[in-house]
């Protein structure tokens, strides 16, 4: 089953929208990536005994009507559900990055749910998360500085599944006020989740879900403060990283199949 | 028997919690219990009971929503229900995709004319009167697209339920061509121009924009002929012919100017610019295509266009702003062979949203227009929407306001896109429609919607104004044609043409492509329609969005088909392209419509166009003696028009596609910034610089030194982001008012010959643009008294501009306490129409405008913007902002706050004609940078720009506080950033 550069499969389709940037990631960190479009996975399932990886993507499937995620979840379910079953079930990764989070905790894939941020709108920002569960994709990551961008982020569960999550050390990430947060004067939880909840897992923890955007934070231009910490760096005779935190997350995944 | 579906929240509901707050503020302060929100759908189709409930099961998330179908389950506690739906006919994208999900659940198709309604119940807790609930309810829905239907607790009980609504679109079409005789008097001849064609019934069909000139010409070519036109070919000149087509007024001879504004002066300008640039000339295409390209890098052109919507915006924001949006996209996926939209920009131009007088589009007043935090909001959201679902981040925008756009507000939108420079082996910009080659329309569907938007955009508005005008967009259908079609079928070389179906819709899209190869043929009867019954000449004009028009060739016309079946979106053949050069269309077997290509394009008259001088002298507000300035600069950081809009850039997605690089909102303090930068290919740190300049204040004092003034702050700001001068472009955008009037064509002369004049000087050319000339409202007070209002002269400069190595990328926040503080440029005596003269105003209730408005060395300014580009290519500033609106005080300011740091500055050496504080402080003197250098770079600094003297004011402190001195050593402000910075995040913190 291992072997040295794994294949990542991108969904894409009826209004994701960040399959490029996230086989890009994928690719930079020394995987093979593809973007499939469902439909064509639909009318070819075995496609995806070909890859070890699968990629939810980010987007704004179906426009976010019916409630986020929903649609296209019904899609796959009605679909690609046993063939989404077996692919989780065996010893490979999946990850479901903000609407992908959305699509795969309506398939019941991971635990909980999102719903409308407390502010009730769209919000694009950074945040600081602090890493909680055991999972490869997060192996040797303590916190991340990372972006996200959705109306629909507020991580919901009932008590008893948030006991469980905790219990089995399925918290993937929370949400906490480290250096964006300093940096910007921002509050730490941007969207009123519950217990700060920024991602779950699934599988033992081989299903990453998380609303923040790993991909948007995999070169270091996109930090918000990336002309700070340029202009710190230079001054203190350092060199001037290109990369950006994010990427780890997808080295990781490369990094398991080695 | 249509059935519902109710879908309500078992968990804490937000956007009830957000509405409950919204409805207090209508005045039922700490009056309102509780506010509970269902989503309805309502299924019009032959399914079963049994198949409903199961429909329902997937359109509730079990965790979060229970689904109710069929029996009606009274919430437990409220005291009045509003639902609010959608008007027949109006796009209905929720209602769609639940639509979509039934089928799939299903595995069955709806038949024609079955469909799914979404609508919203809101159930209030609270025993308010009739009045109150309808005041409410009246927040929530705009008449002209939507429905409200009130009930209180007693009858929601009785008829159990709010009542099934079906809003499907009825309607007999007559099919029947009507001639229209044009030997006629001038009077009538002028009614049928304005009012449009008569129906059987004695109505018109709205206005044609046709003035007598041009249907003389008509009522020739058809007598020529021997035959009377039919309504669809009158109906298909006056969209080709229209302003908002043809641009007539800048192609028309205008004075002296005999090749007119376009050709003699901003295309002029170009072609002059390209060839004295000679082997560095970057122009790929200009003026000819739906967007503007230059040159990115070896392998890729980046394209830009921007445009405006505002008529349809003033009527419904949301539906105007997100058409607008999704449509300028349009402009990009149409040009050359498809270019993929990278980056959208915004710019709004309101009344203050706190603005309270009522206005009415007619006498009776009984159309109110809406109020300006309506429009405002309405308009924000339509773009949150629109470019958020696409997947284009939105990285540059601003807001301005002026009490004159009360009746129409300006709603610039404006999209870069991405394009390999090859493709196939062809050069990418270069498309033609061969002759055999068929017309497809691909998209979404055509229904009345937008029915004679090109002709009423090209009139001022009054009550006639049709609501027909009125879209809304549909972002997924839009994104699903745009991906298959620039990320699949383009790379395939399936087609060889493809333009956008905007203004006018068919009827220009498919006559704008015959041009190419010489004709066409249409068969309207396969055109696709939304519902049954549109006569043919509403098939053919009506601007029904996310659509566009190919050119196949017929061997390539399977593969097409299928890859876009598999991608859900609709193909349909209807027509074929010819070089008949006519351009024909047939309905029933009939031909309908049978016009010369070369009378359709060019048989309009041309018109000399006469412009009046004017000059005018207005008063100047007088000295103010003043020792303390803080409270005048923590004043002027509370303007509106200087305010922070944070709360606009951060629901706007401007990190998807990985490309940020120069955000929206910038530093500690995240301060909007003038100057976007991306990197739009992943593999390549080479980035593009966006920036704007908007200064219609000035155009009271004198259009040209608007214009020179918008041209050099666009320019300004991308060179203060690292831009290099010499590798940037320009867009232009009027939006003009009363263009009948010589006087305001005399102003818009004198703008267009700024134009000329600044960019031949920075040697930046224009490469597309657009213009909407009749940006005035008639209607009606709140007395009922006629009212005209007019925006102000506006012209929005967008810039685009090469950064080589996005690393090299200048930000605004000062970094360290010690570094250097420098002003580029003379501060001269320059007040005229600034924000300090209208704060003044304002406040003693006077017109001060004053004379001396700011005018723009281009030459001088060059040199300064070519040395900035080298002393950022070398690494040695570590912040600039460009100074603008609100002078050297605000710009000092925006620093400070963005970079958290405080400031001690001395003015004594500022170079230039300003002498008193007010004039140092706040002059709007273009060609102004602020920069911060560390200690260890200022000789190397002051090296590289020696020739434009540079004078050091002050330096980076580490302190809370910012202090300014004057001219003779004076203490004149002492303020602490975060004072500051909460005066300038006071206006917009409740928004």
């Amino acid at each position: 089953m291992k072997r040295k550069m794994p294949k990542a499969l991108v969904f894409s389709g009826y209004g994701l929208n960040c399959e490029e940037e996230t086989k890009f990631a994928f690719e930079k960190a020394g995987a093979r990536a593809d973007i499939v479009h469902i439909n064509d996975l639909i009318e070819n399932k075995k496609r995806l005994r070909d890859y070890q990886i699968l990629a939810f993507p980010g987007g704004f499937s179906y426009g976010d009507d019916t409630g986020s995620g929903k649609a296209y979840a019904n899609k796959a379910r009605n679909h690609l559900w046993e063939e989404l079953e077996r692919f989780v079930g065996e010893d490979k990764l999946a990850i479901g990055i903000c609407n992908g989070f959305q699509i795969i905790t309506n398939l019941g894939l991971l635990p909980g749910a999102l719903t409308f941020n407390d502010s009730a709108r769209y919000l694009d920002r950074w945040v600081d998360i602090k890493i909680e569960g055991k999972s490869p994709w997060l192996e040797g990551i303590r916190t991340l500085m990372i972006p996200i961008a959705h109306g629909e982020g507020k991580y919901y569960a009932d008590k008893r599944t948030l006991a469980d999550l905790k219990r089995k050390k399925l918290v993937a990430a929370k949400y906490i006020r480290g250096e964006i947060c300093r940096y910007q004067n921002l509050e730490a939880n941007p969207n009123g989740s519950l217990e700060d909840i920024a991602g779950v897992l699934g599988c033992e923890g081989r299903v990453l879900g998380m609303m923040p955007h790993p991909e948007r934070a995999m070169f270091f231009h996109q930090l918000p403060h990336w002309p700070y910490l340029k202009e710190k760096y230079m001054r203190e005779g350092k060199p001037v990283p290109k990369d950006g935190p994010g990427i780890k997350i997808f080295q990781n995944a490369v990094k398991y199949f080695k | 028997m249509p059935a519902r579906i109710e879908i309500k929240y078992i968990i804490p509901d937000a956007r009830a919690a957000v509405k409950k707050k919204q409805f207090e503020n209508l005045g039922f302060k700490g009056k309102i219990r509780s506010v509970r929100i269902r989503d309805c759908y309502t299924i019009d189709a032959n399914i079963s009971a049994g198949e409903v409930r199961k429909a329902a099961q997937v359109l509730a998330n079990p965790l979060m929503e229970k689904a109710l179908a069929g029996n009606c389950e009274m919430p437990q506690k409220f005291d009045w229900a509003v639902e609010i739906g959608f008007l027949p006919g109006v796009t209905d994208n929720v209602g769609n995709t639940a639509k979509e999900t039934i089928e799939d659940l299903l595995k069955k198709k709806f038949k024609s004319g079955e469909g799914v309604y979404s609508s919203l119940v809101f159930f209030v807790e609270e025993k308010l009167s009739k009045k109150d609930i309808q005041k409410i309810a009246d927040s929530l829905y705009n008449p002209l697209i939507q429905r409200a239907k009130i009930k209180s607790y007693a009858e929601y009980k009785k008829d159990k339920g709010m009542g099934i609504v079906v809003p499907k679109v009825k309607l007999d079409a007559s099919f029947l061509i009507k001639e229209v005789d044009l030997n006629i008097s001038d009077e009538e001849l002028a009614l049928l121009g304005k009012k449009g064609i008569e129906n059987s019934d004695g109505t018109r069909r709205g206005p044609l924009a046709l003035d007598l000139d041009y249907l003389y010409a008509i009522r020739n070519y058809f007598n020529n002929l021997g035959r009377k036109p039919t309504d669809i070919e009158l109906e298909s000149i006056a969209q080709t012919w229209s302003e908002h087509c043809k641009h007539t007024i800048f192609a028309d001879p205008m004075d002296e100017i005999k090749d007119g504004l376009f050709r003699g002066y901003i295309k002029a300008a170009t072609e002059k610019i390209r060839k004295k640039k000679g082997g560095k000339d970057f122009c790929v295409s200009v003026f000819t295509d739906n967007s503007g390209a230059i040159e990115f890098d070896r392998d890729y052109l980046v394209t830009h266009k921007a445009e405006t919507h505002n008529s349809p915006s003033a009527l419904d924001p949301f539906g105007g702003a997100i058409t607008g949006i999704v449509g300028v996209n349009r402009d990009t996926i149409g040009f050359g062979l498809g270019a993929k939209p990278i980056v959208n920009i915004y710019g709004y131009c309101f009344a203050d949203p706190e603005e309270k007088r009522s206005l009415y589009r007619d006498a009776e007043r009984k159309q109110k227009m809406l109020s300006p935090k309506r429009i405002m909001e309405g308009v924000i959201q339509g773009v949150n929407v629109g470019g958020n679902c696409s997947g284009i981040p939105t990285s540059q925008g601003f807001v301005f306001f002026d009490e004159r756009y009360r009746g129409k507000p300006l709603v610039f939108v404006g999209t870069v896109g991405l394009i390999p420079r090859k493709i196939q082996g062809r050069d990418s910009h270069n498309k033609k429609a061969q002759p055999g080659d068929l017309v497809v329309m691909i998209g979404g569907r055509v229904g009345r919607d937008g029915i004679h938007g090109a002709t009423f955009s090209s009139e001022a508005m009054d009550s006639g104004s049709p609501a027909t005008a009125v879209q809304i967009g549909d972002p997924i259908t839009q994104k699903k044609l745009s991906d298959s079609v620039v990320k699949e079928a383009r790379d395939l070389g399936l087609y060889n043409s493809i333009t956008d179906n905007g203004a006018g819709g068919l009827s220009c899209s498919v006559a704008e492509m015959a041009k190419e190869c010489g004709g066409c043929a249409v068969q309207l009867d396969k055109v696709p329609l939304k519902y049954p019954g549109l006569e043919p000449w509403e098939i053919w004009i009506s601007e029904s969005q996310e659509r566009m028009t190919l050119a196949i060739p017929e061997k390539k016309w399977k593969e097409f088909r299928n890859l876009m079946e598999k991608r859900g979106v609709e193909a349909t053949v209807i027509g074929k392209f010819t070089d008949s050069g006519k351009c024909v269309v047939k309905s029933k077997g009939k031909t309908i419509m049978d016009v010369d290509m070369d009378f359709l394009h060019d048989g309009l008259p041309e018109k000399k166009i006469k412009t009046k001088k004017i000059a005018m002298r207005h008063q100047e507000p007088p000295y103010e003696p003043k020792k303390d300035w803080t409270k005048t600069v923590v004043e002027m950081l509370r303007r509106l028009n200087i305010s922070g809009y944070d709360f606009i850039s951060r629901q706007y997605d401007h990190e998807v596609q990985g490309t940020s690089v120069i955000k929206p909102i910038q530093g500690r303090g995240r301060i909007n910034a003038d100057v976007a930068v991306v990197k739009p290919v992943l593999h390549s740190d080479r980035g593009i610089a966006l920036s704007f300049g908007i200064n219609p204040s000035y155009s009271d004092i004198d259009t040209y030194h608007m214009a020179s003034s918008a041209i050099d702050s666009a320019i300004r700001a991308a060179v203060s982001g690292g831009a290099d001068i010499s590798r940037l472009a320009l867009l232009d955008n009027f939006c003009w008012c009363s263009s009948n009037e010589p006087e305001k064509l005399y102003q818009l002369k004198q703008a267009v010959k700024a134009c000329y004049d600044c960019a031949v000087s920075f040697g930046t050319p224009f490469i597309s643009g657009k213009d909407s000339m009749f940006n005035d409202f008639k209607g009606f007070d709140d007395q009922g008294h006629p009212i005209k209002i007019s925006v102000p002269p506006t012209l929005l400069i967008s810039a685009i501009g090469i950064i080589p190595d996005v690393y090299k990328a200048v930000s605004i926040e000062p970094k360290f306490p010690g570094d250097l503080a420098y002003i580029l440029g003379e501060t001269n005596d320059e007040l005229g129409a600034s924000e300090y003269f209208s704060m003044i105003s304002q406040k003693e209730r006077k017109d001060y405008l004053g004379n001396k408005v700011p005018r723009v060395d281009a030459a001088k300014n060059k040199k300064i913007y070519e040395d900035f580009y080298e002393c950022a290519q070398q690494e040695i500033i570590s912040s600039s902002i460009s100074v603008g609106r609100g002078g050297l005080a605000v710009a000092l300011m925006k620093m400070a706050m963005a970079g958290q740091l405080g400031m001690d500055i001395s003015l004594e050496n500022i170079p230039g004609s300003a002498e008193s504080d007010g004039e140092v402080l706040f002059s709007e003197s273009q060609g102004r940078i602020l920069a911060t250098v560390a200690p260890k770079n200022r000789e190397n600094f002051e090296k590289i720009m020696a020739r434009n003297k540079p004078v050091l004011i002050g330096k980076i402190t580490r302190g809370e506080n910012i202090r300014i001195k004057n001219k003779t050593g004076e203490s004149i402000v002492n303020l602490g950033v975060s004072k500051a910075l909460k005066a300038y995040k006071e206006k917009f913190k409740n928004f």
